[in-house]
């Protein structure tokens, strides 16, 4: 802790101070993850959620099947600066969330906080650390345990960590209920006799008990109807500043995102795919995925323009992702392998083409019929016309399973991305210092540092 | 313009629990016409669902339609006979003679109208399929006891529809077991279950809240091309605004179980009419522009044990006049709309009369400033 005494100031010797944190200089960083990592071993049988809640320490059985929750994952975050980080359900938000604060163990890479790596840290540093990182979690719900009163939820913090005396802990408290929004005569009441958003409110005082400079925060507004949910965006919003807080910020919520967060990391399959100052990424997203996450949010106005883009298929599994980029299964723009001369047309062709057979998705009555469907504006000739011929002659014998085998090795697997992880600096739009798109279609550009 | 294909007529639906008497719809009038998506939308304890299931005469106990009346297709699905209204005692909705004559009986609705001309979906898939049973075989029952065609004929419909709805591999997939289905899959499957049977109507209870945005395109889609194709009319509850935008034709906005404005989708937000539509837009971040900041609805939600006098949003209505705390307004056309347009609001003078203008404001939450989201009583220790 010692070489960073400008943002020490959350921990260790003000124990008895019931001030709150001063505010760290804005801009340094305050958090860094280099190559984090976390594989679970899968041994639930069927792949579900569920299965992700076994933790083992390191890669040792290799012959079983390993959930690649996280992989890889670099980033920092400043003082005082909100992290948005979003991505659908699975894509290992969560999981990043619980490695950084130490709740499982990285199967690799390292954490620093404050400029301390926690691999490095003694128990008792550990300990002293993860009071300075506190966590809020989507369901307010079932986080507030609702035997105990609502001063004592607030307390127990405080309390584990040897924070104040019974009266301090009581005042600062009271204090803090107020603070977050809620009456501080509420003190003595239970949880059930508040509502969703209050029970929220709840959590954050809880977790501003004990001073923290850093706060995850998992979807703490998901389980929140609109009007209430922008009750407590503001409420932390009006939080950060007073105390200095620093956010992670975990979402699905694509519009959230863009109201809370100053720079925005999108996850997909367990690796983040793009980061940039948020109004960076929104106006000028560079990653395929990213563009088709903000092409399908439904936009609260009936006038705005276009259709919402489709993105084909489900995400695959994290037991066994693609090679190469993770999104490649599902991108539209898969690049075309230099193997092959196609026109942009040819290629869409085929590539839908492709997709609908590893599908199924149609019957193959005639060659003829097969061609007008999928090929009708634009059939490439040459090699890849021929592997067309002889997948579309393998599905007129029924081999379904051959022909899309055919296409797959001939087309996506040579594919540039298949066959390496992007990982590209890109040039801003806007002015603005950074952004990193995981896409090969910026392979001109310059690899992060 | 088409003849209404479903007419709500002041229908009531109210919960009898221990701590009283849940007014859960409390005398909500709308109709849907042949081949529209109309929106029923609202925060979470509004009334939609209540409303969606009190249409086929669902609604689980203690639940009880207490009035109003319900016709489809020139059929009464709810009706009561002449100052009967409120009679109620013990038994369920199932309980046929509550009814007047011509409304029809449970068995007929279960047998002629469920599924076959009105179809639900629910927003919880599993809650829908069996999980013991193979997706195939019960969309293949369903079809088969729908449309009374033989199990082979069935079999190749089920394919048929599934293949429809997006399943890839559709013919494998048939013999899979719902939970190996991912939850957008599940989704469609009932779809796919909702459509077998080329239903006039279908029911949509949040049928995309629990999905992914990408996924919830794909579903969203999905609904507008089948609805293309079938000219299916849709009653779609979601409480997202988003998702209202994007598909409804006309929309219903719910508030504590009434409905407080009712206008074409385009109208809703272009023209808003009432304050709780209005603050509702105001208080959502969007996807698409940045909101420096958002604005709140002031307060919590009144229980709906106890609704609040006069009109219900008054706690939180940034308009409200000490009127408003005296009379409820009953959502009324807009006499300078061009299109049909209703609003429940006494700020629309000309309509309702009853002195808005000279009427004090009063404080309530929303004049509260900072401190929303407080409760009122504070001195319980
Ligand atoms: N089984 C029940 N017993 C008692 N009250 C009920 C029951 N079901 C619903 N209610 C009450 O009826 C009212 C309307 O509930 P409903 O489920 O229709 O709301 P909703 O608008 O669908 O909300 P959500 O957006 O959360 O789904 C609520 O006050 C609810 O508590
Ligand atoms: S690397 Fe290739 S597959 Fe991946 S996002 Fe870019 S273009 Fe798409
Ligand atoms: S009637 Fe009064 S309280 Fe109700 S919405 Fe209109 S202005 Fe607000
Ligand atoms: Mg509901």
């Amino acid at each position: 802790m010692t070489e960073r005494p400008a943002t020490a100031s959350g921990d260790g010797g003000d124990a008895g101070d019931a001030g709150y944190p001063t505010s760290p200089d804005q801009g340094e960083t305050l958090l860094a993850l280099d190559g984090l990592t976390k594989h679970f071993r899968n041994d639930g049988g069927f792949l579900s959620g569920l299965t992700l809640g076994r933790d083992v320490d390191g890669l040792v059985g290799i012959d079983r099947e390993w959930v690649r929750a996280v992989d890889d994952v670099s980033f920092e975050i400043a003082s005082g600066e909100t992290l948005g980080l979003v991505g659908e359900s699975g894509c290992g938000k969560s999981t990043l969330a619980r490695t950084i604060l130490q709740l499982v163990q990285p199967t690799a890479g390292d954490v620093y906080y404050k400029g301390r790596n926690f691999a490095e840290m003694g128990r008792e540093e550990l300990r002293r650390q993860r009071r300075d990182m506190q966590m809020i979690f989507q369901d307010p719900q079932s986080s507030l345990n609702p035997r105990m009163k609502v001063g004592r939820i607030v307390e127990e913090p405080m309390e584990a960590h040897g924070m104040l005396d019974a009266e301090g802990r009581e005042a600062r408290a009271r204090e803090l209920l107020e603070r977050v929004g809620l009456d501080p005569q509420h003190y003595n009441r239970y949880p059930h006799a508040f509502s969703g958003g209050q029970r929220q409110r709840i959590n954050l005082a809880r977790a501003l008990s004990v001073n923290p400079d850093f706060v995850v925060c998992d979807e703490p507004v998901s389980a929140l109807d609109v009007s209430i949910q922008a009750q407590v965006l503001n409420t932390m919003a009006d939080l950060q500043a007073e105390f200095g807080l620093t956010y992670l910020f975990i979402t699905h919520d694509l519009s959230v995102i863009r109201h809370i967060s100053d720079r925005v990391a999108v996850m997909y399959l367990g690796e983040v795919v793009e980061l940039a100052e948020t109004e960076e990424l929104f106006e000028h997203p560079r990653h395929p995925y990213t563009e088709a996450l903000l092409n399908a949010i439904p936009v609260p106005d009936p006038r705005a323009p276009g259709v919402r883009g489709r993105l084909e298929g489900d995400v695959p599994s994290p037991i066994d992702p693609p090679s190469g980029c993770r999104f490649r299964t599902r991108c539209p723009e898969l690049i075309v392998p230099g193997d092959y001369d196609l026109t942009p047309a040819e290629w869409a062709n085929v590539r839908a083409f492709a997709r609908s057979v590893d599908r199924h998705e149609f019957e193959a009555e005639s060659e003829l019929a097969v061609r007008r469907e999928f090929f009708g504006n634009a059939e490439p000739d040459g090699e890849a016309g021929r592997i067309v011929d002889e997948a579309i002659a393998r599905l007129l014998t029924g081999e379904w399973d051959g022909a899309a085998a055919l296409l797959n090795e001939s087309f996506a697997d040579r594919s540039i991305c298949a066959r390496g992880r992007p990982d590209y600096e890109v040039e801003p739009e806007r002015d603005v210092d950074r952004h990193f798109a995981a896409c090969h279609l910026h392979r001109d550009g310059t690899p992060p540092d | 313009m088409t003849a209404p294909l479903l007419e709500v007529e002041n229908l009531r639906t109210r919960f009898h629990t221990p701590d009283g008497v849940v007014r859960a719809v409390d005398g909500i009038s709308f109709t849907v016409r042949e081949g529209e998506i109309v929106g029923l939308v609202g925060e979470s304890g509004a009334g939609k669902s209540v409303a969606g299931a009190s249409l086929l005469r669902l609604v689980e106990d203690p639940g009880r339609i207490v009035g109003g009346e319900v016709t489809f297709k020139g059929e009464t699905l709810v009706g009561f006979p002449d100052g009967r209204a409120e009679a109620g005692d013990g038994s369920g909705d199932d309980a046929d003679d509550r009814w007047r004559d011509d409304v029809l009986s449970a068995e007929a609705i279960r047998r002629r109208i469920r599924g076959r001309e009105i179809a639900i979906i629910f927003q919880d898939p599993m809650e829908s399929l069996n999980p013991v049973f193979t997706v195939g075989g019960q969309l293949r029952e369903f079809i088969e006891l729908n449309r009374g065609l033989t199990q082979g004929r069935a079999r190749e419909l089920a394919v048929d529809m599934l293949r429809e709805v997006g399943i890839p591999e559709a013919e494998d997939r048939y013999d899979d077991y719902p939970h190996e289905f991912s939850g957008g899959m599940r989704q469609r499957v009932l779809i796919a279950m909702a459509l077998a049977c080329e239903p006039s109507l279908v029911i949509a209870d949040e049928p995309t809240t629990a999905l992914d945005v990408t996924v919830e395109g794909q579903i969203l889609e999905l609904v507008a091309d089948l609805q293309a194709k079938y000219d299916t009319s849709f009653l779609w509850i979601t409480h997202d605004m988003g998702v209202v935008a994007e598909i409804c034709d006309r929309v219903n906005v719910m508030y504590l179980g009434e409905i407080v404005e009712q206008a074409d989708v385009d109208d809703l937000f272009y023209d808003t009419s009432h304050p709780y539509t209005e603050a509702l837009l105001d208080s959502i971040p969007r996807p698409d522009r940045p909101v420096d900041e958002l604005d709140p609805i002031a307060g919590i939600m009144p229980e709906a044990i106890e609704p609040p006098d006069g009109c219900r949003f008054h706690t939180r209505c940034p308009d409200a006049r000490a009127v408003c705390t005296e009379i409820n307004p009953d959502c009324r056309p807009l006499d300078d709309a061009g299109r049909p347009h209703r609003a429940a609001c006494l700020k629309h003078e000309s309509v309702f009369g009853a002195g808005y203008r000279e009427s004090d404001p009063i404080e309530n939450e929303a004049a509260g400033g900072f401190d929303v989201g407080r409760t009122e009583e504070g001195t319980d220790d």
